[in-house]
């Protein structure tokens, strides 16, 4: 088994933390073996920023993405660039209101998250990274939820509560996703 | 989950990026002085360094530039601590001048480069391996130089501790020649109980009222010197310049031979003991991969790759990569059909492999900030059993 997963966003959305934390949960609570790569352009904030996960059973060689099982943007080039990249089986999580999904219109892969608007609604934006992972894993890789649940507590020790109701509010939001289809959602 | 609780790091297995993982190192190893100046990708480094130093007695301290931070390090070593620094290609030119000012004096350093995507400011926050001449031949005159590359996080972590077990021992700069991927890569690292860590410490000098008046202050006819450590005592006699037994300057020829032969043979002489290498497939292997770095996972997944295509192939990965471990490309050569070097550069350590190489070799070598792809290896290998 071998899961290769990108989530990209821009500097300050947390894409690679989120990257950091679904890591930690398959390499120390799930015993897979794991790689995270990340990239970031040279800006401070606001340029791209991205991880690559790569979940292995055996011993991971090559240690970057090729192909990938999952893609999750928060930004509009995310999505554009990174589209080629993604299996004909695999998914991606797309940000509602940052990504404009026109022209994937009728790819079953994609799914459309209200990330941004749920953090807000949560009381705090910075969670959007979080509801994003919380909905990929729930379609890409449910086995990892409970693992994720820990690595985003030993993350985040003093609001682990609120992580968790983030990663929660991803799986509802992943489950809407599911059964309304992106046709609904733009 | 903490690696230390704010004390010495805590044995345990983690889920962690080399750049720390390199800092907890150093730390067990026993370095309590970083001097350093920021650089992408190695800036990691210096951040950790500068919470966890003063957690466990040290320092790390923000030079002006990349010679000061050098300069800091010979200064820090001669006043009896292990140092470190790390930095990435452009701070690494501006190390040279003290890099050679720390072999002459024979000043134990460790030197991290993670080496990123060049030439000048290139492309900072990308992989690449473009300063592996440099490590050699970069500082003027001529130097013998050890350096580590490692793979993974946990020998990023290994190699570190092992680069200033071989610096003190040494007494000489020693370099870890990671790049941007392994830097930045996150992965599992088990950190060992300190007891099974091998921790080497530099001889120290006797105090000038213990030594006969007429004792040589070092004797060169040895490898090994004790160094003198400044406020203990001995006469911390040490120059830039050529210098004679007694550390005072020199233009006599004698003199200058005895002290390079000396600089150089302490390392060419015992050069078999400082190799490392990981060989894979190599046992049947009628084409060979020669690597090193993030680029060596590459070239083990091409081996790999060309297996299923019905090609005998294997990996030589240099650990060290200086001293060059000349015999065992030279061994590996009689053995194979034709070597294939892949480099994240255009050409580097192909040239001491083909020097020392008794079959076709040939480059896969790819360089744009990014990491060689296993597929460019294997067309390699293809040409080069064609051949």
């Amino acid at each position: 088994m071998k899961f290769e997963a990108r989530i990209t966003g821009l500097g300050g959305q947390g894409a690679i933390t989120a990257g950091h934390v679904f890591g930690t949960a398959a390499a120390l609570h799930e015993g897979k073996e794991v790689v995270v790569t990340e990239g970031y352009s040279p800006y401070v904030t606001g340029g791209w920023s991205r991880a690559d996960v790569v979940i292995s059973d055996e011993p991971i060689d090559y240690p970057l993405v090729s192909k990938l099982d999952a893609l999750v943007t928060m930004y509009q080039e995310g999505l554009d660039i990174n589209l080629k990249m993604v299996k004909p089986s695999g998914i991606i999580i797309a940000e509602q209101r940052l990504v404009d999904l026109s022209r994937v219109v009728g790819d079953k892969r994609v799914f459309a998250i209200p990330a941004a608007s749920v953090a807000e609604s949560l009381g705090k934006k910075v969670l959007m990274n979080i509801i994003m992972l919380g909905s990929m894993v729930a379609l890409a890789s449910p086995h990892t939820l409970e693992p994720l649940k820990k690595a985003v507590t030993e993350r985040f020790p003093k609001a682990a509560e609120l992580n968790v109701k983030a990663l929660e509010a991803g799986v509802a939001l992943a489950s809407q996703a599911k059964q309304g289809g992106i046709e609904k959602l733009v | 989950m903490s690696m230390s609780k704010g004390g010495m790091p805590i044995p345990g297995d983690y889920f962690t990026m080399g750049n720390f993982a390199c800092v907890e190192g150093a730390i067990l190893a026993g370095c309590r002085l970083y001097a350093g100046y920021p650089i992408t990708p190695s800036s990691e480094i210096f951040e950790r360094a500068s919470v966890r130093f003063p957690q466990v007695g040290g320092n790390a301290i923000e030079m002006e530039d990349e010679l000061g931070s050098m300069a800091a390090l010979v200064g820090g070593s001669f006043a009896g601590a292990k140092v470190m620094t790390a930095t990435s290609g452009p701070g690494f030119s501006l190390m040279m001048e003290n890099i050679g000012l720390a072999y002459m004096m024979e000043a134990p350093c460790v030197l991290v480069n993670v080496q990123r995507a060049g030439p000048s400011t290139g492309v900072p926050t990308l992989v690449g391996q473009g300063d592996m001449m440099q490590a050699k031949w970069g500082s003027h005159g001529d130097l013998e130089t050890i350096a580590y590359s490692p793979s993974s996080v946990q020998e990023f972590f290994d190699l570190t501790i092992q680069a200033f077990n071989s610096a003190e021992k040494f007494r000489t700069p020693v370099f870890v020649m990671a790049d941007q991927v392994v830097g930045m890569m996150w992965e599992k690292l088990h950190i060992p109980p300190a007891e099974e860590i091998e921790v080497v410490d530099r001889q120290v000098m006797e105090p000038a009222s213990k030594l006969d008046k007429e004792h040589p202050l070092f004797d060169y006819a040895r490898d090994f010197l004790p160094m003198p450590i400044a406020g203990m005592g001995s006469r911390v006699n040490v120059d830039s310049l050529t210098h004679d037994s007694r550390g005072y300057p020199s233009t006599d020829h004698d003199v200058s031979e005895i002290l390079n032969r000396h600089l150089m043979g302490k390392i060419k002489n015992h050069e078999k003991e400082i190799w490392r290498w990981e060989e894979s497939n190599l046992d049947d292997a009628e084409v060979a991969v020669v690597s090193y770095g993030s680029a060596a996972r590459s070239a083990l997944a091409a081996v790999k790759n060309a297996r299923a295509k019905g090609i005998k192939a294997g990996l030589l990965r240099l650990i060290t990569p200086w001293p060059f471990p000349d015999e065992i490309v030279e061994k590996l050569s009689r053995k194979v059909s034709g070597l294939v070097v892949a480099e994240v550069n255009y050409g580097q350590m192909i040239h001491p492999v083909r020097e020392n190489s008794r079959c076709p070799v040939v480059g896969a070598n790819w360089a744009p900030g990014a990491l060689i792809e296993p597929r460019a290896i294997v067309d390699a290998m293809q040409a080069v059993v064609a051949e």
